[in-house]
C-alpha cells in the first residue's frame, strides 16, 4: 500500500504524486529562486506503521537533506540560507520551539510519547521533555480532549492530537461546547489556548473511516478558529501561531504532505493564523485551495500556462475565519473564482466560501463561482474509485476553461 | 429505594447528646470569646469505604463554624425558593435547576478545602456558586440575564463561573465536565501547586463513558481529581434502581477507592472532604458517593411528583433536611436562641429580596455583547445580523 517516489520528473500513473517543486511558485521576495537543482519533492504515502527497511530509508534521507545534501549539489544548496526538511520535521520543530519557550505547553495523545508519534511529529520530545509534558494517554478521545480543555482553563496550553483527525469525532461534545463556548458563556472569563491538531483528508486507500474531512463538521462551532497546513514552511509557522494564541485552534494536517521537502527559513518566524497565502498571481482567474489540493492545482496550472491562462492561485490556510481580504482582492482583479477543495460537495468549507464570496463580491463576479470538491461518498477502499472521489488535475484545467470562456 | 435511606438515619440520638458542658445561655453576639473552641460531634451515620480505611466518625468543629454553617445554608435554601418564584413569575426562562434540599454538599466541602481547590460541576450550580463567594446579586441577575450576572447574562442558569475563586462551571451536558475536572486537576500536578479538584457529577451521569475514561487517566497519572457523585436517587424522571445495575456509586471506580457520605449531613461532607483532599494529595483519585436528596424536580419544568411520591419528599424534609439538622445543633449546644436563629433567616430573607430587586434594575445586555468574547483577540472580521443591515460589529 506505501508507495516511495522520488527525484525529479518521476511520472506515474497516479497524478498526485508527480514531483513538484514546492518553492517554484512562492513569491519571489520570499527566497532566492535561482537554484532549483539538488531540491526534489518526496511524496509518500504511508499506512501508520512503517515498515522496516523504508524506517531505515527515511532515517537515511533525513540526516543526508540536513548534513550531507552538499554532495549531491555541493555549490548550490550549501550557500543558499536555511535548512531542509520534511512537513514533519517541520512540525516538530515548531513544537519544540514553542515547548523550549513556555514551560506551561504540553502535549497530549495516543502514542505521542515513546513512541514517537505515530507521523513521528512528535519523536524525540517524550525523552527531551519527560511524561508530564509529553503525555501518551489511553484510547479516550472524548476524556483527553476534555481534559485538555480542563487544563487550558486554568493556563496550561495543551496540544492534543488525534491519531487521525476522524478519530476527534468522539470528542465532537468537548470540542464544540466546551472548547468553543466556555470563553462565551463565562463572559470571557476562562480563556482556551488549545491547539488540536492532526491528520486528516483522504490517504492512500486508508478506507471511508480513515479517510474523513473534518472541517466540515467543525466550521460551524462558535469560537474556535481552524487553519490548515500545506507546506513545511507554513506549518511550522502555523504551529507556532496555534501555539501562541489564546484562542482555540484545530489545525489540520493532511496524511499524504508529511513528507514534503523544503528550505526554510533558520531564524524564528510565525505564520498569521488569519491569513491566506498567495502561491502563484494571476490575472484571469482566481483559484482557492487549501490543504493537499494545492498541489493539484499547482499541477494543473501548469499545464494551464502552457495552454495560455494566467491562474492566480491562493492558498487559503485560513478555515476559519476565511481572509476575505486576500480572496477579495483577488476577486476584485480577476473576476472569476474557481474553489478546489477535498472537503464534500455537501456542507463543505467551498460550500461556505462560495456562499461568504457571492454575499460580499457578488459585482465584482462576471461568472458565477465555481467549486470543486470530492464526491458526497464514503471513500472507498479500490485505488481507482478513490482516485475519482478527490479532485484531479485534469478536472481542475477543464473547470478553469469553462469559467473562463 | 430512597426510603430505605430513613430508616438507617433514624440513630440520631448521638447528635442530641449534648458534649460541651456549658450549659449557659448565651447570645451570639457575646459567644465571640468561646468561637473557637472545639466541639465534637459523631455523624448520624458512619462512612462506608471500599478500597480504602474510612476516616473517623467524629467530626471537629466550633461554634463560628456551625453558625456559619447555618447561615450559608439558609441563605442557600431561601434564593433557590427565590428563584422558584422568580421562573414562575417568567423572569427566569430556559432551565432553572434548584438545590434545595443538598446544600450540605456544597457548604460541607468548602469547609474543608481553600479557594485554591478547584470546583467543577454540573448544571445544580447555583448553591456551589454560592459557597465559592458568589454574591447573591451575580446569581439572580445572571438567572434573570442581566449585564450583573457573573457571565454577564450570557451564560445563564447552567453556566456560572468564577474565576478566582477557582469555580470552574456550570456545564449543561451531563457527564463532560469530569473530563474537565480530571483536566483541571492535571494541570494542578503540573503546576505542583498542593491543591486538589473537584470534580461533581449526579447519578445521572455516573453512567457516562467519558468518567470512566476520565478516572482511568487520572488513575494512570496520579492526579489529584476527587470525583463527587450528589447521589439525589434520580436521573430527572428515571430512579437510580431502573438506570444503573450497581448503584454503589462509590464503589464503580474498581480500582478507585470510594468512600460513602450521608449528604444530608454536613459535618459528614465535612470530614469525608477533608480526608479526600489528603488521600487524593498522596494517592491519586478517590471517588465519594454523596447519599442526599432534592425537593425540587430536576428542573422547573418538572413537577417532581410524577416518578416519586409525596409522601417520600416531605418525609426526606422531616427527617433528613439538613438546615434542620443544624439547627438542631446549634440549638442543643446553646450556641443561640431559637429567636436568634429564627432572626438571622429573617435578615437572610431580606438580603435575598434585595439583591434580586437590586438585579432588576441591572440592564439586558447591549445588542454589541452578542459579538464580544467569541474570540479572545481580534482580528477585524465583521459579523452581521440575519438581514446584514442591522446589527454589524467587528468580531473583538
Amino acid at each position: 500500500m506505501a508507495n516511495v517516489l522520488q527525484g525529479v520528473g518521476a511520472a506515474t500513473a497516479l497524478s498526485a504524486t508527480k514531483s513538484i517543486d514546492s518553492r517554484k511558485f512562492h513569491l519571489p521576495s520570499r527566497r532566492s529562486l535561482s537554484e532549483r537543482k539538488g531540491s526534489f519533492l518526496v511524496v509518500r504515502s504511508d499506512g501508520r506503521r512503517i515498515q522496516g527497511s523504508r524506517a531505515r530509508r527515511a532515517e537515511q534521507l533525513i540526516t543526508s537533506a540536513v548534513a550531507t545534501k552538499a554532495d549531491s549539489s555541493a555549490a548550490s544548496t550549501a550557500s543558499k540560507p536555511g535548512h531542509e526538511l520534511l512537513l514533519f520535521e517541520a512540525l516538530r520543530e515548531g513544537l519544540e520551539e514553542e515547548m523550549d519557550r513556555d514551560p506551561h505547553v504540553c502535549v497530549m495523545g495516543e502514542d505521542v510519547g515513546h513512541y514517537g508519534g505515530s507521523y513521528k511529529v512528535t519523536r524525540g520530545l517524550a525523552d527531551k521533555y519527560g511524561d508530564l509534558r509529553v503525555l501518551d494517554t489511553p484510547i479516550a478521545e472524548n476524556s483527553f480532549t476534555g481534559m485538555g480543555i480542563g487544563a487550558a482553563m486554568t493556563g496550561l496550553r495543551p496540544i492534543v492530537e488525534g491519531m487521525n483527525m476522524g478519530f476527534l469525532l468522539l470528542a465532537f461534545n468537548q470540542i464544540s461546547n466546551n472548547c468553543g463556548m466556555l470563553h462565551y458563556t463565562s463572559g470571557g472569563q476562562f480563556k482556551i489556548p488549545i491547539v488540536i491538531r492532526g491528520p486528516g483528508g483522504v490517504g492512500r486507500q486508508l478506507g471511508a473511516e480513515h479517510s474523513q474531512r473534518l472541517e466540515s463538521y467543525f466550521q460551524s462551532i462558535p469560537g474556535i478558529q481552524m487553519v490548515a497546513c500545506s507546506t513545511p514552511y507554513n506549518a511550522k509557522g502555523l504551529m507556532k501561531a496555534a501555539i501562541r494564541s489564546e484562542n482555540p485552534v484545530i489545525l489540520f494536517e493532511h496524511v499524504l504532505l508529511y513528507n514534503l521537502k523544503e528550505r526554510i527559513p533558520d531564524e524564528e518566524y510565525i505564520c498569521s493564523l488569519e491569513e491566506a497565502e498567495m502561491v502563484r498571481p494571476g490575472e484571469h482567474v482566481t483559484i482557492l485551495t487549501y490543504s493537499r489540493m494545492r498541489y493539484h492545482v499547482m499541477q494543473a496550472a501548469k499545464t494551464l500556462v502552457n495552454k495560455g491562462y494566467d491562474p492566480e492561485v491562493i492558498d487559503i490556510r485560513s478555515l476559519k475565519p476565511f481572509d476575505l481580504y486576500t480572496i477579495g482582492n483577488s476577486v476584485k482583479k480577476t473576476h472569476r473564482v474557481l474553489i478546489v477543495e477535498e472537503c464534500m460537495r455537501t456542507g463543505g468549507i467551498g460550500a461556505s466560501l462560495t456562499a461568504a464570496i457571492t454575499e460580499n463580491f457578488h459585482d465584482y463576479l462576471d461568472a458565477p463561482v465555481v467549486c470543486l470538491s470530492s464526491q458526497d461518498v464514503p471513500t472507498p477502499y479500490a485505488g481507482t474509485l478513490e482516485e475519482w472521489t478527490v479532485v484531479q488535475p485534469a478536472q481542475i484545467v477543464t473547470a478553469v476553461e469553462k469559467l473562463c470562456q | 429505594m430512597a426510603l430505605s435511606h430513613l430508616a438507617s438515619s433514624s440513630s440520631r440520638s448521638n447528635l442530641l447528646k449534648p458534649l460541651s458542658a456549658l450549659s449557659l445561655r448565651r447570645p451570639i453576639s457575646s459567644a465571640a470569646a468561646d468561637d473557637s473552641r472545639t466541639i465534637t460531634i459523631e455523624t448520624s451515620v458512619p462512612f462506608t469505604a471500599h478500597q480504602c480505611d474510612a476516616p473517623s466518625r467524629s467530626v471537629d468543629t466550633n461554634p463560628k463554624e456551625l453558625l456559619s454553617f447555618f447561615r450559608d445554608m439558609a441563605t442557600m435554601r431561601r434564593m433557590e425558593i427565590a428563584a422558584d418564584s422568580l421562573y414562575k413569575a417568567k423572569l427566569i426562562r430556559g432551565f432553572c435547576h434548584l438545590y434545595d434540599g443538598q446544600e450540605a454538599v456544597a457548604v460541607g466541602m468548602e469547609a474543608a478545602i481553600t479557594k485554591k481547590d478547584s470546583i467543577i460541576t454540573a448544571y445544580r450550580d447555583h448553591c456551589t456558586f454560592l459557597g465559592r463567594g458568589g454574591t447573591l446579586l451575580e446569581i439572580f441577575s445572571e438567572l434573570m440575564g442581566r449585564q450583573a450576572g457573573c457571565s454577564r447574562g450570557k451564560g445563564g442558569s447552567m453556566h456560572f463561573y468564577k474565576k478566582e475563586a477557582g469555580f470552574f462551571g456550570g456545564h449543561g451536558i451531563v457527564g463532560a465536565q469530569v473530563p474537565l475536572g480530571c483536566g483541571l486537576a492535571f494541570a494542578q500536578k503540573y503546576s505542583k501547586d498542593g491543591t486538589v479538584s473537584f470534580a461533581l457529577y449526579g447519578d445521572g451521569a455516573a453512567n457516562q463513558g467519558q468518567l470512566f475514561e476520565a478516572l482511568n487517566i487520572s488513575a494512570l497519572w496520579d492526579l489529584p481529581a476527587i470525583l463527587v457523585c450528589e447521589n439525589n436517587h434520580y436521573g430527572m424522571g428515571t430512579a437510580e434502581w431502573r438506570a444503573a445495575k450497581s448503584p454503589s456509586y462509590y464503589k464503580r471506580g474498581d480500582y478507585v477507592p470510594g468512600l460513602k457520605v450521608d449528604g444530608m449531613d454536613v459535618l459528614a461532607v465535612k470530614q469525608a472532604c477533608k480526608f479526600a483532599k489528603e488521600h487524593a494529595l498522596k494517592n491519586g483519585p478517590i471517588i465519594l458517593e454523596m447519599d442526599t436528596y432534592r425537593y425540587h424536580g430536576h428542573s422547573m419544568s418538572d413537577p417532581g411528583s410524577t416518578y416519586r411520591t409525596r409522601d417520600e419528599i416531605t418525609g426526606v424534609r422531616q427527617e433528613r433536611d439538613p438546615v434542620e439538622r443544624v439547627r438542631k445543633l446549634v440549638l442543643s449546644h446553646d450556641l443561640a436562641t431559637e429567636k436568634e436563629l429564627k432572626d438571622m433567616e429573617k435578615e437572610i430573607r431580606k438580603q435575598v429580596d434585595e439583591a434580586i430587586a437590586q438585579a432588576k434594575e441591572s440592564p439586558m445586555p447591549d445588542p454589541s455583547e452578542l459579538f464580544t468574547n467569541v474570540y479572545a483577540k481580534g482580528y477585524g472580521v465583521e459579523a452581521f445580523g440575519a438581514d446584514r443591515k442591522e446589527v454589524r460589529a467587528v468580531l473583538p
